[in-house]
């Protein structure tokens, strides 16, 4: 494509994330994605069962140091993200418009959204556990309380539409409380979501903490829900009943924590904490009282 | 040595176990239209009663009264009168308590002093605890506007027979929904007797349905399209099969399975009251306890002079009738399980492990396990991976608090952990690496309704008791 000033452009390779990198896929497949008429936008990798695997022992990796961090520093983390995402606003409109074929008006309420809901999780992340865990009065000589902890490494399926909305909607609130994430990106709108990756590499983003692929989650996602290091499935994206029902079962293997995909789903609504519930494990903790 | 005592067994007089039973449905027992069945007393072998079998078409019967009595009764009923349902049957179950402690270790074979002291007053306690909740589920942090989910289907194990009931029954009733639970089939009794209860508190018909049968009927219980949720507690495998079958349907599920529970001693723990938590750890209940600490890791600089020091405590424990007051150990709840124990044992002796046992008198009639020591046991041992679920521990050593992290956390499950130490600072540090449910510092073992109980990993997931166990029985409006 020519610019205004014959400058002929260059192009970027759409690669996968990885462990903090940008790979191509180990089997070297790609997929044409198109804009919403159908004309060529870009060559996107598409992952394989072996990216999926990499990217698990990323994810596991980044659990410990990730998992342990303060909740202040995630806050931070976070915010930092959604900082960055402030100013790739123009990338992110374009990419949203050229895929979802939406006027720059929408496109850019998604992206402000998108950035505001980054925003609203990172506020969670020292307040949650106020919230969802609490002391318990028991009837005896006991100090008891009940705190949320991350479950561990999560493989989630974005949405396909709104595919940056719908894709932060998924990664923050997982990633908020400690947990680790390998996502899958609208599979028809990928282009938001490898801008979204670049956005994680500047900021301060633990590498493996989150991990972005590109590609059919109907090949992919078996081997996660099937996977022993894998503690959770996010099925938001997975609407496909058939689908649903074929990785519920392979998570039964582990007894993995599912939350399907929601019924009509608002994404520019306000949130409940439901996404964060699902992915936490409430610990209790007892201490006799005494001299 | 232990001291003679005289035998001083509980009256089964205040009992009165009718020749069979039917199940318990829409208000009312029916005849079951399958095969019926005999539950035994496991410390005498002897029948107390033949109890029904619940088929298909007993099944769809309760589920239908189930929601019959959600659609026309009990959705509809203000929180404040079903709370008093459930304060009225808290009640009764304190009035009745006796009876149910007796006919509870009748059925099941755990001594009286437990189903008397913890399982019927814990069972009690559950009701009245979520009584409360019943008029203030806008407050339990679910949103404005929490919703029972329709009819849920239960599943109970037979190691606390009605202390399980209670914390299925009583959050979902509280939370507006209606149920079907079945109990395990070698211990119905109380829940069959729990079933008068709703009778005499005049609860209304259908709110609560008890099914009687084995593995079939569940099945059935759970694949029944008109469910709304499944909660179960039992084995690991039986869940998995349930979570399965739960696949690709609406219904909500939460589970309670196996546990290899670590219960750490650190050199400083205060060692007399470590010794009294090991055992409570471990033969409680004969150890048939999901959340039983069947892994005892122990600091090596005292792991010889507290193995000693347990030997010497397990010498003082009494095996025998489980009506006796005096009875530590109760019997081993059936047959299977007692042989499942030997296979585990005898694996454990197989692979190289060092087994002990008090010298205790084995009665003649009746499944009995005398308490087991293992020692030389690696992380590599079907008994220190496999759960057990007898009076058996594995002993294991460590040197520093790391160590102890790392093989506390190097299994599947993940339910619940102990940790001994008289250092405030170590006891937060390892509670927060604990990867498991509940964390028990310098005791072992304890249970209440305002606290949340449930696993981590293949423990399953889901939470029971406290603010955290009645969202398991809640549906909220969330947009995304």
């Amino acid at each position: 494509m020519m610019n205004s000033n014959d400058r002929l452009e260059v192009r970027k390779t759409h690669k996968l994330f990885i462990g903090g990198a940008f790979p191509r896929s180990e089997s070297g497949r790609t997929t044409e994605v198109t804009d919403h008429e159908g004309a060529f936008l870009a060559n996107v990798a598409m992952a394989s069962r072996k990216d999926a695997r990499e990217a698990v022992i990323a994810a596991r990796t980044a659990f410990a140091s990730w998992s342990r961090a303060t909740a202040y520093n995630r806050g931070q983390v976070l915010y930092r993200i959604a900082e960055v995402m402030e100013g790739r606003t123009d990338q992110f409109v374009n990419d949203i418009q050229r895929t979802e074929g939406v006027s720059k008006k929408k496109a850019t309420g998604q992206t402000q959204a998108s950035i505001d809901r980054m925003v609203w999780y990172a506020g969670w992340a020292d307040k949650y556990s106020q919230v969802i865990g609490n002391t318990n009065p028991v009837s005896g000589p006991f100090f008891n309380f009940s705190i949320p902890e991350p479950t561990g490494v999560v493989a989630a399926v974005a949405p396909d539409k709104p595919s940056l909305l719908g894709l932060v909607s998924v990664v923050a609130p997982i990633v908020m409380t400690g947990n680790s994430v390998i996502v899958i990106a609208s599979n028809s709108n990928p282009i938001p979501a490898i801008t979204f990756s670049e956005c994680l590499a500047t900021s301060d983003v633990i590498g493996g903490n989150i991990n972005i692929l590109t590609g059919d989650p109907t090949e992919i996602m078996p081997w996660l829900a099937a996977h022993a290091d894998v503690n959770a499935l996010d099925l938001t994206g997975v609407t496909d009943p058939t689908l649903a029902k074929e990785l519920e079962v392979a998570a039964a293997g582990t007894v993995k924590r599912v939350r399907s995909a929601p019924i009509n789903p608002d994404f520019e609504a306000t949130p409940t904490l439901s996404r964060v519930r699902a992915f936490t494990e409430i610990k209790t903790v007892w201490h006799p009282l005494g001299v | 040595m232990a001291f003679e005592y005289a035998s001083a067994p509980e009256s089964t007089s205040i009992v009165t176990i009718k020749g069979s039973y039917d199940l318990f449905i829409n208000g009312e027992f029916t005849p079951g239209h399958g095969t019926s069945f005999t539950t035994i007393n496991p410390a005498t072998e002897e029948v107390l009663a033949t109890v029904a079998e619940a088929n298909q078409d007993d099944v769809n019967a309760a589920v239908a009264a189930a929601r019959k009595a959600y659609n026309s009764t009990w959705s509809k009923m203000s929180g404040a009168d079903r709370g008093k349902y459930l304060f009225r049957i808290a009640r009764i179950m304190q009035e009745r308590g006796r009876e149910l402690a007796v006919l509870e270790s009748m059925d099941n074979g755990k001594p009286i002093k437990e189903s008397r002291d913890v399982d019927i007053p814990l069972a009690a306690a559950h009701f009245f605890y979520h009584a409360g909740w019943a008029d203030k589920l806008e407050f339990a942090g679910y949103g404005t506007n929490p919703k029972a989910l329709g009819v849920a289907a239960q599943i109970i194990p037979w190691n606390f027979p009605l202390l399980m009931l209670a914390w299925k029954i009583a959050p979902a009733l509280a939370a507006g929904n209606t149920v079907v639970l079945k109990p395990a089939e070698t211990t119905p009794l109380t829940a069959l007797l729990f079933a008068e209860i709703c009778q005499q508190a005049d609860l209304p018909p259908g709110v609560v349905n008890i099914i009687t049968g084995a593995g079939d009927t569940g099945r059935m219980l759970v694949e029944h399209p008109d469910v709304n949720k499944v909660a179960f507690t039992g084995s690991t495998t039986v869940g998995q099969a349930i979570q399965r079958e739960v696949a690709g349907t609406n219904k909500r599920l939460t589970l309670e399975l196996g546990g290899k529970a670590a219960n750490i001693i650190f050199d400083d723990a205060p060692i007399d009251q470590a010794i009294e938590g090991i055992v409570n750890g471990i033969y409680f209940n004969q150890g048939h306890v999901c959340c039983a600490g069947s892994r005892l890791l122990l600091q090596e600089s005292i792991a010889e002079q507290t193995i000693e020091s347990l030997k010497r405590r397990l010498q003082t424990l009494r095996l025998g009738d489980p009506l006796d007051k005096n009875t530590d150990i109760g019997a081993i709840n059936s047959r299977e399980q007692l042989n499942r124990i030997i296979d585990l044992t005898k694996a454990g002796e197989d692979e190289g492990a060092e087994r002990w046992s008090p010298n205790c008198a084995i009665p003649d009639k009746g499944f009995w396990f005398a308490p087991t020591i293992f020692t030389n046991v690696t992380q590599a041992h079907r008994i220190a991976r496999e759960e057990i679920f007898g009076p058996v521990l594995s002993v294991l050593t460590f040197r520093t608090p790391d160590e102890a992290v790392e093989k506390a956390n190097n299994s599947p499950y993940g339910l619940s952990a102990g940790i001994w130490t008289e250092k405030g600072s170590r006891i937060l540090w390892m509670a927060n690496k604990m990867r498991a449910g509940v964390v028990w510092a310098n005791t072992f073992n304890r249970f209440d309704p305002a606290s949340p109980f449930g696993g981590y990993k293949e423990s399953g997931f889901g939470r029971e008791g406290g603010v955290q166990g009645l969202g398991a029985y809640l549906t909220t409006e969330d947009p995304s």
